[in-house]
């Protein structure tokens, strides 16, 4: 009936004989286009909440994009994933950071901000708004990690280490480490050798 | 997605405690779950229960009547289930040598209760900000050590 409607839409109006209201409800219709995009997808999902998707398996970027797509024609847009995409892309930036040998000769929120082609402030808001923490604590905890896998591979001494991470020198490590673990690097060594005797031992 | 919650467990014998406990976390930022037990045996009866949801982070007093914190900490850790739960020690004790013995057996935080609130929940917001990160950026669990 519906269908048809739109076919006598002029001959109704000029008569006025007859008019339809309708009411929507437009939870029940942003549900039924989304679940009906998500299927032709064929992918797995459930509806977490209104306006939340969770996906129950890996997604490619394609098929991401093409869902994406698909939405905005119904005027639908795909906030947290490209949010979440820059958020991953500044993580990955400071992991490349972080893990090069070579010293950095520009300041870390220059190369961050280039590299991803944003201002740094709009990247440094984004970065707290998602993961709660500010880049620069990020990348504290980042050295940290990697101090401590280093720590505990036991080939390179603490001063290497430093050296290695670019700090100034090892009390500037050791500082760090103690004010982001609670913990000094020696005691952390000390933690994680009994630990592996212990279970070593339990098994 | 951010709007994630974070699942939060603590086993505290104080009534006072836990109820500072959920206080403060219902004025972080992070979008937080939080249930409570009086004791570790109510604890271990609600983690062993296959159907109950288990919590991101575990916070346990060390003095607790029936069951207290470490044995509940040697239990979780024989059981891999478990594995995926990070274990906060939340006790007024600051021995060296208590503290680093709690590491060894598996613990990835140690609080000393605070006296005051707000303290308690600047280090909350600290452990759950860096819990989150762990989780989220796929850092390696088994170096997640943090005293408070």
């Amino acid at each position: 009936m519906f269908l048809n409607a739109k076919k006598n839409y002029l001959y109704l109006n000029e008569l006025a004989l007859m008019k339809v209201y309708l009411k929507f409800d437009y939870n029940i219709l942003t549900k039924k286009i989304i679940q009906e995009k998500l299927s032709e997808l064929g992918c797995k999902y459930t509806i977490a909440g209104f306006g939340e998707i969770d996906f129950l398996e890996n997604i490619p970027d394609e098929k991401i994009n093409d869902l994406s797509a698909k939405f905005e024609s119904y005027g639908i847009e795909m906030v947290e994933n490209q949010k979440s995409v820059l958020v991953q892309k500044i993580k990955d930036t400071i992991t490349e950071l972080v893990t090069s040998e070579e010293p950095l000769n520009v300041k870390s929120s220059v190369f961050i901000a280039e590299k991803l082609n944003h201002s740094y402030g709009y990247l440094s808001n984004l970065f707290s708004d998602v993961t709660y923490t500010s880049i620069e604590n990020y990348i504290i905890i980042q050295k940290i990690e990697l101090a401590k896998q280093l720590i505990i591979n036991n080939q390179l001494s603490l001063t290497e280490i430093a050296y290695r991470l670019n700090y100034s020198s090892v009390a500037h490590l050791s500082t760090q480490f103690k004010n982001t673990t609670g913990i000094t690097p020696s005691a952390f060594q000390r933690i994680i050798t009994k630990r592996r005797e212990l279970s070593s031992k339990n098994n | 997605m951010t709007t994630d919650f974070i699942y939060i467990t603590l086993a505290d014998d104080d009534e006072d405690d836990r109820l500072f406990f959920t206080d403060a976390f219902s004025e972080l930022k992070i979008n937080t779950k939080v249930n409570t037990f009086n004791d570790g045996v109510e604890l271990m009866d609600y983690l062993n229960n296959s159907e109950s949801v288990l919590p991101n982070i575990l916070f346990l007093d060390l003095n607790m009547p029936r069951k207290n914190g470490v044995e509940c900490l040697l239990e979780i850790k024989q059981n891999e289930r478990f594995n995926d739960i990070a274990i906060a020690i939340y006790s007024t004790s600051s021995s060296e040598e208590h503290i680093e013995e709690t590491f060894v057996n598996g613990a990835n935080i140690y609080i000393k209760k605070p006296n005051d609130f707000n303290t308690l929940k600047k280090i909350l917001a600290e452990v759950v900000t860096l819990n989150w990160q762990y989780h989220t950026s796929g850092l390696n669990k088994d170096n997640f050590l943090l005293r408070m």
